[in-house]
């Protein structure tokens, strides 16, 4: 035993154990100070009307966000009809037929298109849906939000699935039920919350893109009457009062980043919720 | 197995009469080869890939006995076992050679489907994999339910008589919305003993189906291994050797791929006819 060696190597541990823990709060600092400033500048320009009036003219105090909020639920569920369906049936694929070559170029593909920058998301779909239909429109909207979830859903529902046990799958196909049907009823539905896990994360991730709406959804300050006409969405309408040289619409703006903060949160906590219930449950 | 004791519910034991159809013999099993074998296995070759793990066995299998396959592990009675219902075919690199006979039908004819090999042959697997999303009662029935069955009255009736063929019934009757996985390992066993059972299959292949359980449960699934065997015809791998001197009535002996040995379970345990068999049974390898 070397009593000084002994002291140093003790020495050498603490300090990396403090640099690591202080490097994982640093993760946490950020959220803490986000939603502090949010809830400090937004808390009071949140109330009925923001939820229930549209915007009002320049120079008109009060008014609020209600086409915007509207808006964004409807681009969402217009993207969650395209990214759903895509992304989970894309990650049943992966998961339980393909082949060991084919599946590894899909999922390569998929994690480039996860990293794909959103704007780049809006010139693609600007050229594919904005120049045909010759104008901007809710439904080029959903389509650009909905493609950016299809690569998100994919991996999450591939590695959910990869998790149910492969005894259930043998189990299933050995009473003769049909391997569609062991993949439909068996596995998807031991997996379901894990897939749904995946889809309202991504909901909640395209919820607040702000750059590919530039180009597709564009805005509005009235309500959308018509899928084919544009449509307001928070994120990019706190995107226009923000850069307003306007008092009042900076504190709408405060106000639609603290709406949109509050959804991404609460939907982060339920699905916590209801995995957290799922583990009790297994274990 | 013990029937409930209430009197305002004396249930017979109920019992399904699976479709054999071999008349099988009232006096108890036959030797190999003597009786209408319901497992015909003749040259039968098994490869993954470039590896050659079962080679050129030939055996049959009697109709309503319990046949037991040991061996050391690796020696490809597993693999064995599951080639009688097609389940090898999940590796994407196997590949068979030889023939198999059920009951005298080729189950590897170009016209025939995996899904119904597998209706009519049966599995219960050595880790209990009941459906974790399920209640009791909708595990013993899945089988039928997701091969289309849709009639109320059938299932429910199929429910209780697979559940009281697996003796679990008096254990489960009062909570059959329990979810299965809220039963013991060895209940869960038997569950999916009844699950396999519901759909009325022939033959009735067991994967070391105790060797996750205590020596209570353990006990309790011999049981109704002889129970079943009246009924069905049962092939069983098992890496206990007491297990199959207690359970079976003929013994395969596979080492390397190859069968070494096959007969009447008491001839392998007492009087093998080789050496291998002799010391393998005896402990003194594998």
């Amino acid at each position: 035993m070397q009593p000084a060696r002994h002291h140093w190597r003790k020495f050498k541990n603490a300090s990396m154990q403090a640099v690591t823990c202080l490097c994982a709060l640093l993760v946490v600092v950020p959220l803490g100070l986000i939603f502090y400033h949010v809830l400090k500048s937004g808390f009071s320009s949140v109330n009925w009307a923001f939820f229930t009036q549209l915007p009002k003219p320049v120079g008109e105090a009060g008014g609020g966000m209600a086409n915007a909020i509207g808006g964004t639920f409807e681009l969402l569920g217009l993207a969650a009809l395209l990214g759903v369906p895509l992304g989970v049936l894309g990650g049943v694929f992966l998961s339980e037929y393909g082949s060991l070559r084919l599946n590894w170029t899909v999922r390569f593909a998929a994690d480039v298109l996860n990293g794909v920058p959103s704007i780049i998301w809006g010139m693609v779909v600007y050229a594919l849906v904005v120049v045909p239909m010759k104008g901007f429109s809710a439904w080029a909207g959903g389509i650009v939000l909905g493609m950016m979830m299809v690569p998100l859903i994919m991996r999450t529902t591939e590695e959910v699935l990869l998790l149910v046990p492969n005894g259930y799958r043998e189990a299933a196909l050995a009473l003769g039920i049909a391997q569609w049907r062991t993949v439909l009823q068996i596995v998807i539905r031991t997996a379901l919350k894990g897939i749904i896990t995946g889809i309202l994360l991504a909901l909640a991730r395209v919820a607040g893109e702000t750059a590919p709406l530039l180009f597709t959804a564009f805005g509005n300050r009235f309500w959308n009457h018509h899928l084919s006409d544009p449509i307001a969405a928070v994120p990019r309408q706190i995107f226009d009062y923000a850069i307003s040289p306007y008092e009042d619409w900076h504190r709408q703006a405060w106000a639609g980043a603290l709406v949109l903060l509050l959804f991404v949160a609460i939907v982060n906590v339920s699905v916590r919720v209801l995995t957290r219930d799922r583990f009790a449950k297994r274990s | 197995m013990p029937m409930t004791t209430e009197p305002k519910d004396p249930r017979p034991p109920a019992r399904l009469s699976p479709p054999l159809p071999a008349p099988a013999s009232e006096q108890g099993p036959a030797a190999p080869g003597l009786s209408t074998p319901a497992v015909s296995a003749q040259e039968l070759s098994i490869f993954f890939g470039s590896n050659h793990v079962l080679k050129r066995v030939s055996l049959d299998i009697p109709a309503r006995a319990v046949t037991a396959i040991i061996g050391p592990s690796g020696c490809g009675k597993s693999t064995f076992l599951r080639s009688l219902n097609r389940m090898h075919e999940l590796v994407p690199t196997a590949r068979m050679e030889g023939r198999i006979l059920l009951f005298g039908q080729d189950i590897y004819a170009r016209d025939v489907e995996p899904v119904l090999v597998r209706r009519r042959v049966g599995m219960v697997f050595q880790k209990s994999n009941p459906f974790p999303t399920m209640s009791i009662a909708d595990n013993a029935t899945v089988g039928l339910r997701l091969n289309g069955m849709r009639n109320r009255s059938v299932l429910a009736e199929r429910m209780e008589q697979s559940l009281v063929m697996a003796a679990l019934w008096d254990e489960v009757k009062d909570r059959l919305g329990a979810p299965a996985v809220s039963l013991s390992g060895g209940q869960q066993q038997r569950l999916c003993i009844a699950r396999a059972l519901a759909v009325q299959p022939e033959v009735l292949l067991m994967d070391e189906p105790a060797s996750a359980l205590d020596p209570l449960a353990t006990a309790k699934i011999e049981d109704l291994i002889l129970e079943l065997q009246k009924d069905y015809t049962i092939i069983i791998v098992t890496h206990n050797m007491q297990q199959a001197a207690r359970i079976s009535d003929n013994t395969a002996f596979f080492y390397l791929g190859e069968l070494v040995e096959y007969g009447p379970t008491s001839k392998i345990f007492t009087s093998p006819a080789k050496k291998q068999t002799e010391d393998y049974v005896t402990g003194r390898f594998g």
